[in-house]
């Protein structure tokens, strides 16, 4: 009896906070969205709008909001497997028997993750420079001419996930690393026996072994792609030719540059949607995979 | 064990207390009046030093001065208004003003400013003036007047065979091509940054139309004059003459002007000082400036500059308004060009400086008799925004002319769509 | 011994994927000591001609850098304090006291990660408006004080946390508070630290709210006080490179130190228990 009144002793701070907090600015949101809050109205109340999905609708005919979801997917798209991709080969190579150094360059391949974007971010713009730029430089030494990284509406969302791949492999490398390590010794003796070349090894023992992990890892990573507003801020501000405005970045804009609060909120529910429907078809990969 | 709980929360609140408490950096409260001046860029670097000396006047008044980045000033002072967290005065881009009259955020200055010795209204330049008065009410007081012209690189212009710089659209486009067939290394005629709308501003202000129609109501950038505009402009980007560029891509715009990368660029007074003080000494005699050409002769340009503002939220007008008065001086103000290069608002701040001999000075002087402000609604620094994307837009040739001036009007009319409502409700009422 | 020819491979692309990873944060250590102007040329110059302190002097004489790193080490600690007075009394709770609600509370919790905070994010806004908060370390703080993941990692850790060690406790007449604190909190050490460190490093890197919030630029954090140097001095890439180290290498330094404990964290709240 005395510890069921201390467990909500012990949760009712915290609960109150993400309550005050996240929950009811959700709920508000939502009611902001069916509104036209704006500039109008922050001055005088009486200049405020019901319009109910009319933000929505709005929204589906703006082109801008089209355009920023498109970057958004390629975003997500094209980053989410190159992002796992690299991350897995990283943790392969570390994993690997005849790897020397391991704590090393484990160290240095997670380092990127744990920097401060704004910060990164100014020296990529430095190496993504179309004439001073270390990587056009390079590029130059095997033939190519120089790009205009974030100067061309074609490269600029490619350099961003170039960046963010950079930015955020380190993290999932660690995660594969944990599952591989898991992966029981057995399984290789059996194949071994079976005599299985190294690839087939990773065909049918490593890999089927990381799917759950593999699915995981996805869903992460895809959520946390599908928020991408930092990098554009800081590299490009949504530039060139809004090639790289993200839902959030224009969601910001719209918020908190024009203030009309109840079409950045209706835009910030479209992404939770989309979200939400994203992970819930995974999370139903997730479930199918861990079946026994 | 309710008692409990409440020990918990105290625990939990005193090291949030303690967190209030390290976070109020608890200053000495000496009884002396602290002002909270925003500024912007430049300016906000250079004016700690007029400030110092109003200080030394103005005993047991201390100014505050807080930078801004110019690419954020905006959003800034939006957002400093609505979380009531707006200073006591700020340097405010006169295009601006509209908008921030219309929410109530600033004070009304007419009653102070008609009863000051030091603010004579009649000592400005008219067109600087009008830009600060909305409906009949004055909101902010010039500070600096900033216009739009030519700096371009007079050796270049002689190698390609001209001794003037041009007087019309026509002569320019000639010098342009010609330029951009001078042999060398690559190189472009003129910079017209992809991330500033002002260029195509321009030349949209020296049409006969006006950029909006029916008191801000809609869009008017269909109009032949707009049409021919946004024609002139995306010809510099079709015939190679301009590189499809922002600023922040040319990596150092002056470096760059001196390598004879660009021969034209279109900026303000500003850069007069910078120009003098990045350029390498053997190019002191290669650059001037000019008046802008306009499409059949001398042509128009911005009543661009900023403005005092004092904030209505300010509990410290008095000492806000002796501020604005002493940065209205003209002895004040020629301090302030010499330091910042922006050019005073006042006839007589002119007279008497070095202002009057600056050769580079001359064509700002010419310039500014004629001068065309932008409309005065608040939604104009959303509509100038617009008129950046899809100019970038045009200019990348994702866009036909014909399709952008649509565009841009459709965007217009959806961005103005509020301020219609509103018209016409407060005219049912 | 003759090296295989596969560890040669192995090492050599692990030496690759090094440089790739740390190349471009050595080089902004690099180009923060050149002279201003210098980084700018082709092709691009690996090491400063003659290494200067210039930029550093440049950042703490003229723009707010300073000032930013006292503001962000004081948010950080603030947060990494309050999120451990709020998430690890939660997080025990979910996992070692039985109260009514406690799984469909957890699952509810659980549920609320995938709303993407910036749903909440205008809303809130308005509300620190509401409440006098725009613009105060409080604002940038309270939001964040208690948070889901944070309650999570404490819980799968706590699972493993005896009972009957609990049990005894209570048998010898302790109180809940007395038990917390003396059997609880010293067997949930590692975990603090890890949570710590967390929170810390998420604060001292948070963009985007501090943005929002502080309209002061005194109270300015290190990323937002840099993002407007970026702005400002688009020119000075010497200058921008010497920030960047500034904000970079205090977040590295704490990782290398307490790496055991950020990799543990990351897995525990990665890899359901």
């Amino acid at each position: 009896m005395k510890a069921a009144h201390a467990g909500w002793v012990f949760v009712s701070p915290a609960l109150f906070m993400i309550a005050v907090f996240f929950l009811l600015p959700v709920l508000a949101a939502l009611g902001l969205s069916l509104t036209d809050f704006d500039i109008y109205a922050l001055a005088r109340l009486d200049n405020l709008r019901f319009v109910g999905g009319g933000n929505y609708l709005r929204l589906l005919q703006t082109p801008l909001f089209w355009k920023a979801l498109g970057n958004t997917l390629f975003f997500v798209i094209v980053g989410v497997p190159l992002s796992i991709v690299a991350s897995l080969a990283a943790a392969l190579l570390l994993h690997s028997a005849v790897a020397r150094g391991k704590a090393i360059f484990r160290t240095a391949l997670f380092a990127p993750v744990v920097t401060t974007l704004v910060a990164v971010a100014v020296i990529w713009n430095y190496l993504l420079h179309t004439r001073y730029g270390l990587i056009n430089e390079v590029l130059g030494w095997v033939g190519i001419s120089p790009i205009d990284w974030l100067g061309d509406p074609r490269w600029s969302m490619p350099a961003i996930i170039l960046f963010a791949v950079w930015k955020n492999a380190g993290f999932n490398m660690v995660i594969f690393l944990a599952a591989l390590q898991s992966i029981p010794e057995e399984l290789y003796e059996a194949s071994r026996i079976e005599g299985a070349t190294a690839l087939q090894q990773l065909r049918f023992v490593t890999l089927p072994s990381l799917a759950p992990t593999m699915v995981l890892v996805s869903i992460l990573t895809m959520a946390g792609y599908f928020q991408l507003f930092a990098e554009p801020y800081v590299m490009t501000q949504g530039g060139p030719l809004q090639s790289t405005t993200s839902v959030l970045y224009f969601m910001y804009e719209e918020g908190f540059k024009w203030w009309n609060l109840g079409s950045a909120s209706a835009v910030a529910f479209l992404l939770f949607l989309l979200m939400f429907a994203v992970t819930l078809l995974q999370s139903f990969a997730l479930r199918r995979w861990s079946e026994p | 064990m309710t008692l409990a709980g409440a020990e918990q929360a105290v625990r939990c609140l005193s090291i949030a207390a303690l967190v209030c408490g390290l976070a109020s950096c608890a200053r000495p409260d000496s009884g002396e009046i602290v002002l909270e001046f925003w500024a912007m860029g430049r300016e906000g670097e250079v004016v700690a030093e007029l400030t110092r000396d109003f200080e030394a006047r103005h005993r047991g008044i201390r100014v505050n001065v807080q930078q801004l980045p110019w690419q954020g000033a905006h959003e800034k002072l939006l957002t400093a208004f609505v979380g009531d967290a707006t200073p006591d005065l700020a340097q405010m881009g006169n295009t601006w003003v509209p908008e921030f009259a219309t929410l109530g955020a600033l004070a009304p200055l007419e009653p102070l400013a008609s009863a000051s010795a030091l603010v004579e209204q009649g000592d400005y330049f008219p067109g600087i003036w009008d830009t600060n008065v909305i409906d009949g009410r004055l909101f902010g007081v010039p500070w600096y007047v900033d216009t739009r012209l030519l700096f371009y690189r007079r050796d270049l212009l002689a190698q390609a065979g001209f001794s003037q710089p041009p007087r019309s659209w026509e002569e320019w486009r000639r010098m342009l091509v010609a330029i951009k067939r001078l042999p060398g290394a690559e190189h472009y005629s003129i910079l017209v940054p992809l991330n500033e709308f002002e260029p195509l501003l321009l030349l949209g202000l020296q049409q006969d139309e006006p950029l909006l129609r029916e008191g801000g109501r809609w869009g008017n950038f269909r109009s032949p004059g707009f049409r021919r505009a946004l024609g002139f402009y995306l010809e510099l980007f079709e015939q190679e003459l301009a590189p499809r560029a922002t600023n922040t891509q040319i990596a150092n715009v002056w470096n760059e002007f001196a390598r004879g990368y660009f021969a034209f660029y279109i900026t303000g007074p500003w850069n007069i000082g910078e120009f003098k003080r990045r350029l390498p000494p053997e190019l002191a005699g290669s650059w001037m400036t000019a008046p802008l050409p306009g499409p059949s002769g001398p042509g128009l340009s911005n009543a661009g500059g900023s403005s005092l503002v004092m904030f209505a939220n300010s509990s410290r007008k008095e000492a806000a308004w002796k501020l604005i008065e002493y940065l209205s001086q003209p002895e004040v103000q020629r301090r302030f060009y010499a330091l910042s290069g922006d050019l005073p608002p006042r006839r007589s701040s002119w007279e008497g400086s070095e202002l009057g001999g600056d050769v580079y000075a001359a064509a700002f002087r010419e310039q500014l008799e004629r001068v065309e402000p932008t409309p005065k609604v608040p939604e104009w620094e959303r509509i100038a925004t617009e008129l950046r994307v899809v100019a970038e837009q045009a200019a990348h040739g994702a866009l036909t002319a014909d399709a952008a001036v649509s565009e841009l009007d459709a965007r217009a009319d959806r961005i103005l769509e509020k301020r219609r409502w509103i018209l016409a409700r407060e005219a049912g009422e | 011994m003759r090296p295989q020819p596969r560890a040669l491979l192995v090492n050599a692309a692990l030496l690759a994927a090094a440089v790739v990873s740390l190349g471009p944060l050595a080089w902004m250590v690099s180009v923060s000591f050149m002279a201003p102007g210098e980084a700018s040329s082709s092709p691009p110059p690996l090491l400063p001609r003659a290494a200067t302190l210039e930029n550093y002097h440049q950042l703490f004489a003229r723009t707010g850098m300073g000032r930013g790193f006292a503001n962000s080490l004081f948010l950080a600690t603030a947060a990494t304090l309050l999120a451990l007075c709020f998430n690890v009394t939660a997080g025990y709770a979910f996992a070692k006291l039985r109260f009514a609600g406690r799984e469909r509370i957890f699952r509810l919790l659980l549920g609320a990660l995938i709303i993407p905070a910036q749903v909440a994010m205008i809303p809130l806004f308005l509300l620190l408006k509401q409440l006098g908060l725009v613009n105060t370390y409080l604002g940038v703080l309270l939001p964040s004080v208690a948070n889901v993941f944070g309650i999570f990692l404490v819980r799968q850790y706590a699972l493993s946390i005896p009972d009957e060690l609990l049990e005894a406790a209570r048998i010898d007449g302790a109180g809940e508070f007395r038990l917390f604190w003396s059997i609880v909190l010293p067997s949930l050490s590692p975990i603090l630290v890890t949570l710590a460190i967390f929170t810390f490093l998420g604060s001292w890197n948070d963009f985007l709210w501090p943005l929002i919030v502080l309209t002061d630029d005194d109270r300015h954090t290190l990323p937002v006080a840099l993002a407007s140097l970026t702005r400002e001095h688009v020119q000075d890439s010497e200058l921008m490179m010497a920030g960047g180290v500034i904000t970079v290498l205090p977040v590295l330094v704490l990782f290398l130190v307490l790496q055991r404990y950020y990799i543990q964290g990351l897995l525990a709240g990665s890899i359901k228990g």
